[in-house]
Parts: structure tokens; sequence; C-alpha cells
């Protein structure tokens, strides 16, 4: 077995993986960067529609574009790549060093020890199981993420008559791309009364093709014993499914699109304390688990809507891992928590002599709303917001001026909440 | 009989490729017999077998006059030896019925003198204290419990497999997507000439009915005995490993007059069965799952296991008993058709019971008339399927070594490399349930939503099939519509 020793150990070779490695590199330190896919970029290279890069590059690409300029900033350093290859296990050892397993056709088995890891395993999706979706079993029920691998990567085009399950971004993607390529969808369920993507893509995903879109409707039951056949679509009343009004849609496909999760089985063996609400690590203003030299960014932290964003946030992940590196600790954290109206925060602490950045998500869908920052009961920020919704989180910067008057203890704690107006 | 005939003909047909008719097949096996066995699905255990408790019943559930009671304690005790053989995932790690109040206490003292009567080695009453100490997952409301520590847990899809394996090496030959549809007699000869849908025929001296849910229609064919099977389905959510509520016993409730109640079974795989329900229906392929009961049975498992809870599903399915009046096995040799055995009504405990019926089935035909000499080149086991997933790195470096293919980790789930998914082609699983089965690719917390396209992209390169007949388990439940 190969043994190998470095500064830092990056998990996942996506968006959030590659920002993280290519910031520790230029600080010098060695870098492992490890992808169990035979190519950097992760859910990026499936992506292929425009809508990546606003902020980081100034200019509309498609995924696969984005994550190219990524890949060559990586190939220019020297960063230790490691494709195909899983990392399967991490072990904590004496002073704070990591023991990494990673397994591979290549090298066989990889023995790392290194002082830092860069946890940037993205996410997956919810399936079947997840919603409990009453009805048979037949072929044709596939993840829109797994549908939309399986159109753009492979080339193969899973159904013709199709029902979509959630109005999640990648579900009105793929009702768009599904017609493209010929397919009929006949329709995309979303159980809460406002759609959960984002409004341009219900725009150009739906309303461009008069797909629709089934508010406050579940998707009660599947037929079909080989292939899917048909699905019931029941509307709710006051929140419960009214039964009486079911109609049957005939279809050969359904996707499901019905949210997200941080992929959290190697921060779950580490022993990494998972914030509920967001289901990732739960991080201080380093971006450091609860386990010293364990550091998380991108979809394992929080689901994100923007890669943008992920970038930004695994740059951050970076800098602090090599500030960790030379024995920088932040003298002072306050605590961050979700106020009214506010799903998350993330980070759950800051440190308030610095620039800070917070992302939050709203729980509800509003043109009128302020957002208030306040400090153990004192609003100290107050910004108008033109639009909130779940689905697009926001961020906040914070600059360390706004502490300035305000006498800080260890139990300081800032509230975010989103005030509705008239 | 004409020539081309020849190659088709066999002694024995065993029809169904279940838990049955896979354990009559291997038995046969070790004679000097040329032996068929169909299955009307793309794979075998397809039907019943697949989808159950898995649990190896310990002999206090029926009364010891039934030929299933016999045959579950006989099939109990020949685990430990099919596991060496065979090598599928077994655990004899015993029940514990939990009695809630008095008179739940009642019944279980009468269940304890049914199991001791019946032999049920090492069946204990127990205290609460005892109860508890089995088992800490239990509420502390338990007041007393039954244990019977010959109990266990096997996949029963895994274990069919291997015997089907077992049974290939020594000669058998398998049909798949094999539906008996007719059958012809020829008075003159003693073949029975048994054809298919597309009319593929095999010509057999003796036949076995192992067909599960379709035993009552494949007696007719034979102009056998008539009787009905009626379906009762049991619905199941499964929990994933990472629960709290994962017992280390396979736990029982005391039936009332109210409900059967439902059971909390831990997987050999460290997931976590709840169920099953019984339901009386008529479609034999009705195995669609509801949700209206979702609440009721984790109520009632709740009750046993407080920390059982609807947050850890990652999914549910059903499977249908195959209940013949009189609730007992039907196995005999058909008084109306000549050289049929009928393996019927096997319901639970069939599972247990198998290899005993195996046995049994065997004995019969020899009863029939059936002349059995022993093959001396007879090999009971099956080579292991090294899994990445039981072994320790060091293991893995050493196998990554002689097939590279083993460090290609293909289900990050279940950690199932691509080297495994190989194999399950090579062995015969060309589905993508077929090798979710043998390998558990895809049965893990994210239900196939990774792993499905590197499979599909596997299979189109070991099989040479075209994308069009990639499917989920045969006939028409293809994957893909067309390509780009
Ligand atoms: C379908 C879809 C559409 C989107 N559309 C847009 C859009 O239009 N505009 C926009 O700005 N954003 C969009 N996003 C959001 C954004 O692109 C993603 O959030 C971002 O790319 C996620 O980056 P990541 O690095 O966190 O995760 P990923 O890209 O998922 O990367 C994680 C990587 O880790 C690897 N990995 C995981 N575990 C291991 C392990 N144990 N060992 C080795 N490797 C491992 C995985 O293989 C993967 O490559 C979209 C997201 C999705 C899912
Ligand atoms: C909900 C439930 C829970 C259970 N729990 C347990 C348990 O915990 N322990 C236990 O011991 N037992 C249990 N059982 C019982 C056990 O699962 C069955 O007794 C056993 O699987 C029956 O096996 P079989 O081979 O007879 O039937 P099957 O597995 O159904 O096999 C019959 C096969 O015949 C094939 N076939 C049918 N018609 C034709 C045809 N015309 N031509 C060719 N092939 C055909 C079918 O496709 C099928 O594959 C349970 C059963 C159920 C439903």
């Amino acid at each position: 077995m190969r043994s190998e020793i470095t500064d830092a150990l990056v998990v996942g070779g996506g968006a959030a993986g590659m920002a993280a490695a290519v910031e520790l590199d230029q600080q010098g330190f060695s870098v492992a960067l490890i992808e169990r896919e035979d190519e950097l970029g992760g859910v990026l290279l499936q992506c292929i529609h425009n809508g990546f890069g606003l902020q980081e590059f100034n200019e509309e690409l498609t995924g696969p574009e984005y994550a190219e300029r990524w890949i060559e900033t990586v190939k220019k350093s020297k960063i230790q790549v490691f494709t195909s290859s899983t990392l399967t296990e991490i072990n904590l050892l004496e002073r704070n060093l990591k023991e990494c397993f990673i397994y591979s056709a290549v090298h066989g088995v990889l023995r790392f020890t290194t002082r830092t890891v860069v946890l940037a395993m993205g996410c997956r999706e919810r399936n079947r199981g997840n919603v409990l979706i009453p009805g048979t079993r037949p072929a044709g029920v596939y993840t829109a993420g797994l549908a939309q691998r399986m159109v753009n990567i492979d080339g193969y085009i899973p159904g013709k008559e199709v029902v979509i399950v959630g109005s999640g971004d990648i579900g009105l993607i793929m009702a768009r791309r599904m017609q493209w390529v010929g397919a009929k969808v006949h329709g995309v369920v979303e159980i809460q009364p406002y759609p959960s993507g984002l409004t341009r893509n219900i725009s150009q995903c739906l309303h461009d093709f008069d797909i629709p879109l089934y508010l406050s409707h579940v998707v009660s039951r599947i037929h079909g014993i080989d292939r899917v056949e048909a699905v019931d679509i029941t509307p709710l009343k006051n929140g419960v499914p009214d039964q009486s009004r079911t109609f049957r849609q005939k279809c050969d496909t359904l996707l499901l699109s019905v949210g997200l999760i941080p992929e959290n089985e190697l921060s779950k063996q580490v022993g990494i304390e998972l914030n509920p609400l967001t289901g990732g690590p739960m991080v201080d203003s380093m971006l450091m688990s609860n386990i010293e030299g364990v550091f998380a960014a991108g979809n394992v932290l929080h689901v994100h809507d923007l890669v943008d964003f992920v970038s930004a946030e695994a740059r951050l992940a970076g800098q602090k891992a090599g500030a960790y590196l030379r024995g920088w600790r932040p003298k002072l954290e306050v605590q961050v928590k979700p106020g009214a109206n506010v799903k998350y925060v993330n980070p759950t602490k800051v440190d308030p002599t610095g620039q800070s950045e917070i992302f939050l998500r709203p729980l509800i869908v509003s043109n009128h709303v302020s957002l208030t920052l306040s400090l153990d009961g004192t609003v100290i920020k107050r910004q108008k917001k033109a639009h909130v919704q779940p689905s697009e989180m926001i961020r906040i910067k914070v600059n360390s001026k706004i502490f300035d008057q305000h006498t800080l203890k260890g139990d300081t704690k800032i509230v975010v909440g989103l005030e509705e107006m008239d | 009989m004409p020539d081309q005939e020849q190659n088709q003909q066999y002694d024995v047909t065993v029809i169904g490729a279940g838990v049955v008719g896979a354990s009559i097949a291997r038995r046969l096996s070790a004679y000097q017999l040329r032996v068929a066995l169909v299955e009307k699905e793309a794979d075998v255990s397809f039907g019943t077998s697949k989808a159950n408790s898995g649990i190896i019943h310990g002999g206090f559930h029926h009364e010891g006059s039934y030929l299933k009671t016999k045959l579950e304690l006989q099939g109990n005790m020949m685990f430990d030896q099919l596991q060496r053989e065979l090598h599928f995932p077994f655990k004899r790690c015993g029940i514990l019925v939990a009695a809630m109040n008095e008179e739940e206490l009642k019944a279980i003292q009468f269940l304890y003198h049914r199991g001791r009567e019946n032999g049920s080695a090492g069946i204990e009453l127990c205290s609460r204290e005892r109860t508890l100490e089995l088992e800490p997952k239990l509420s502390p409301d338990v007041v007393g419990g039954l244990y019977a520590p010959i109990g266990g847990i096997i996949e029963p899809y895994r274990f069919v497999f291997s015997l089907v394996e077992s049974a290939l090496r020594n000669g058998v030959e398998l049909y798949r997507d094999f539906q008996v549809s007719r059958v012809e007699r020829d008075g003159a000869d003693d073949f029975y000439r048994i054809f298919d849908r597309q009319d593929r025929k095999i010509l057999s001296r003796y036949v076995v009915n192992a067909a599960g849910l379709y035993a009552d229609e494949v007696s007719q064919l034979f102009g056998a005995e008539e009787f009905q099977i009626t379906p009762r389905k049991g619905e199941y959510y499964l929990l994933d490993r990472m629960t709290q509520a994962c017992p280390s016993k396979v736990l029982f409730p005391v039936p009332n007059q109210v409900s059967k109640g439902m059971l909390v079974i831990p997987t050999v795989e460290g997931t976590v069965l709840v169920g099953p329900t019984a339901e009386e229906i008529r479609d034999k392929e009705d195995l669609s799952t509801s949700r209206e009961k979702l609440d009721s049975i984790f109520d009632s498992a709740r009750r046993m296991v407080p920390k059982v809870s609807t947050r850890d599903v990652i999914t549910s399915f059903s499977g249908l008993r195959p209940v013949l009046e009189g609730d007992d096995f039907y196995i005999e040799v058909s008084k109306k058709a000549p050289r049929l055995i009928q393996a019927a009504g096997i319901q639970s405990p069939g599972l247990t019971a198998a290899p005993a019926i195996g046995e049994y089935v065997k004995d019969l035909l020899k009863k029939a008339g059936l002349p059995l000499q022993e093959k001396p080149d007879y090999q009971a086991e099956v080579p292991r399927v090294p899994r990445v997933r039981d072994r320790r790195p060091f293991d893995v470096d050493d196998l990554v070594r002689r097939n590279p293919a083993y460090g290609n980790i293909v289900c990050r789930c279940e950690e199932v490399s691509e080297a495994e998914i190989i194999e399950a082609i090579r062995r015969g699983h060309r589905t993508l349930d077929g090798i979710k089965f043998f390998t558990r690719s895809g049965m893990g917390r994210c239900q196939g939503g990774f792993c499905t396209a590197k499979i599909i992209e596997i299979i189109m390169r070991e099989t040479g099939l075209p994308y069009h007949e990639i499917s989920k388990r045969g006939k028409e439940s293809r994957v893909f519509w067309r390509s780009l």
C-alpha cells in the first residue's frame, strides 16, 4: 500500500474542491485533490445549459465551460490530482493528523496522512423512497439529475411522455431538455403553493414550452408493471390531498426533482457534528467543523443554487485552512442564528474582527421584505430586499465596523431575520 | 422421438426458480440426472423469494401437526452448513417476542410450550430484565419475552442466487424468460412436452411444480389437481443503516385480535425492515405500495422500539404470500398427473423450510419412481465473491493488485466495486435489479441515483447488449426510449 504525506487533502473535485485546492496551493501548501470520477468538474459537467459564472468571470458560461476554467487553473498549479479515486475512510490520529484511505484502480489503495482535510463531496438527490410515492415499482422512475446525466453525458433519452415531480431547478431544466430532445412533458407537479426553482427557470423552461405547472398538487400513485404507464395527480386542499379531484396522467417516465441533501456519509463517519437545518457539517467562522483541521465548502456544507457562491465559499475555506496550517485562530467568535422567516444561516459563527460573509436561506416568498441583523436584541443593520424566495439563497457581507460600538462577549449572538413589510 | 428433441430432454424439470425451486434443483444436482430449472422472469428469485422478511424462523409459531412446522425446523438446522458451502449472508441472531402487558405474557407462555413441543432448541421464557438485556432497543414498557436463539436472518435473494449457482455448477440447466404456458403429453412415451410463450420447448419425464403464486395455473396446465392460490400482500419499509432503531435480534410483537402487529427486523447488511402488513388481494402482479397505512405501521413498531422513525425510510416494497386453503404447505405426488410433484402453498416459513423441502421433494421423486444415483464429482461449494465492503483497506490493496477493477468504486452508498458488478454479469445477472440483488449496488440510501448510469455502461460493455435492451428486470421494463 502506497503511503503519502500532505499539508492538505481535498475530497471532491467539483467547483468547491477545485477552488479550495487552488487557494491552498497558492498559499504554498502541498495539496492532494481526490475525485471519484474520471474527470474534475463534478455536477457542472452535466449542466450544459447557460447561467454559470456571472459573478466569478463576469460572463454567462455553461457548466462544462465554467469547470474548464477551473481545471485549467488546477493544471497550472502544483496540486496533486487523483481522478478515478474514491476516498472511503478518514481516521483521526494523534496531534490532529488525519489518515485517509483512497481506492483507485490505478494506484490500488492509497494512504494519505494530512494535517487538514477540506470536505467538498457535493450533494445527492432525494429519491422516491424519501418522498414515499405509493404505487407500483416499474422502470421509468428516475431522479432528475440521473436523467440529466443519461441525456447530457451518456446520450440516451430515458422516455418520451414525461411527468416531473418537484419544481426544483434540476426538474425545470430537465423539462426543457426533454422537450428539446423530442419528448413531451405533460406537467410539473409541486406540493408547495409556490415553485421551488428560480423564477427565470419557470419562465424559460416551462412557460416557453406551455408546460403546465401544478402548484399545491402531489403525484399520489404510480401505475404500470414493467414500465410506468400513468400517474395519479391529486390537488391539495388545506394542505391535504383531495382524493375526489384526483386525475390520471398517462406517461412512461416520472422524473423526481424533490430536493438535494449534502453528501454526509464521510462527515458522519469521522464524527462531525451536523447542522439539522442544512444537513451538512456545523462550521465556525473558519468553515471548520467540530473536528480540528476538517473544513467543508460547497454543496456538502449546504445546498447552493449558484456555482459562483460555491467557488467563493470554497476559496474562503481554502484561505482559512491555510491560516489554520500557519497556526492562526480567531480570537473571538460570535454566534449567528436564523431569525424570523429564515430557514438557516451558514456559517453559524463569525469573526467580528474581519470581513465575513453569511449565506441564508429564506422561508418565505415575498416582494417586500427587509433583512435585519440584530446583535443581542438591537438591530444593527437593515437592508431592503426586492424579492426573496426559498430557492434563492441570500448572501450578506458583514463588515467588522458594525461591531465597533458594541462590547462583544463570548456569548454575543447575531440574529438574521427577514421582516415582511406591507 | 425426433433427433433434435434429444438435447432438450430432461429427467426432471423444476418449474419456478424461487427459493423452493432453487433448493430442489440444487438437491437434485447431486445425482446423475439431467435437470432443467425454468423461470418465467428474466432472473431467478424475482418472485416472492425476493420480497419477504428474510427470517429463519424458530419453530414456535405453528402447531407441530403441520407439515410446514416439521420442515421449518428441519430447514432451520440446515443453514449453517449451507452457509459454509454457499457464502450467502446469514446470521443466527435469535428471535425475541416482546410482551407489552399481562395478557401478552400469557400468549408467549403458550408459544413457549408450543416451541418446546416442536423442538425449538434453547427456547427461553424471559423476565423483563432478561428481555431488556437481550435487546436494549426495546421499549422499557416491555413486561417479558420469549427468546428463540435458533432464529436468524438471511438475505433471501442472495441465498437463492447461490443455490442456483451451485445447481448450475453441478450441471442443472437454467432457462430464464421461460414461462410455462402449454403442456402436451403423448400417451406413447413418458415425456411431458413443455412450451413457453414463444413456443420454446423442453421435454421432461418428471416435473416439479414450484411456481409460487402461479402453482394453481401450472397444475391446471398439467391436468392435475384443482386448487386456488390467493395472494396476501405484505408491505414493508426499509430503514437506513444510520437509524438508531436497529435491534440485534428479530423482534416480534404478540399478535392480538385487533392487529397482527409489526415486526422490527435487522438485516444482515445493517439496515432495518419494518412490516409486514397482511392484506388479501386479487391481482398476483400487484406489488404496489400504499401510504395510508404508514402511520399505523410505524405506531405499531414504535410500541416495541421507540426509536423507529419515518425519517430513516429509504424505500418501501411489498411481497405476496401464496396462500392456499388450509394454510399448510401442499407437497405431494400428484394423484392425477403422473410423475408430477406439487410444491404449492409455500407461504411463510417457506424460506426457512426451503432446504428441507428440497430433501422432501427428492424423496417424493424417488417414491414416484425416479432412480437416484449420486454423482461422484458433485461440488457442494461455490467460490466466494470478494466484496470490498467487507474488507479493510490493506486487503483491498491486495484485491486491486490482482484485479484493478476492485479499486473502482461504482456504488458509493454500499461501497460496491466494478469487479463485483462484472462478476454479477458473468454469473448471468444482466438486469439492473438482478445486479442490484447480487451486489447491493443501488440498494443504499441514494437508491441508484449515482451508480445506475455507470452500471448500465458496464452491462453494455460486458455483454455487448444495445442500449434498448437494458432493462430494470427484463420483459418490457426498458430503461431508455432512444439515443440522442
Ligand atoms: C442539476 C444542477 C443544475 C445547476 N444549475 C446551476 C446554474 O444554472 N447556475 C449556477 O450558478 N449553479 C447551478 N447549480 C449549482 C452549482 O453548479 C453546484 O451547486 C456546484 O457546482 C456544486 O459544486 P460542489 O463542488 O459543491 O459539488 P459537486 O459538483 O457535486 O462536486 C462534488 C465532487 O465530489 C466528488 N466526490 C464525492 N465524494 C467523493 C469521495 N468520497 N471521494 C472522491 N470524490 C468524491 C464527486 O464525484 C463530485 O465530483 C446547479 C446544480 C445542479 C445540481
Ligand atoms: C410478506 C412475506 C413475508 C415472508 N416472510 C418470511 C420469513 O420471514 N421467513 C420465511 O421463512 N418465509 C417467509 N415468507 C415466505 C417465503 O418468502 C416464501 O415461502 C418463499 O419465498 C416461496 O418461495 P417459492 O419458490 O415457492 O415462490 P417464488 O419465489 O414466488 O417462486 C416461484 C417462481 O415461479 C415462477 N413461475 C411462476 N409461474 C411460472 C411459469 N408458468 N413458468 C415458469 N416460471 C413460473 C415465478 O416467476 C417465481 O419466480 C414470507 C412471504 C411473504 C410474502
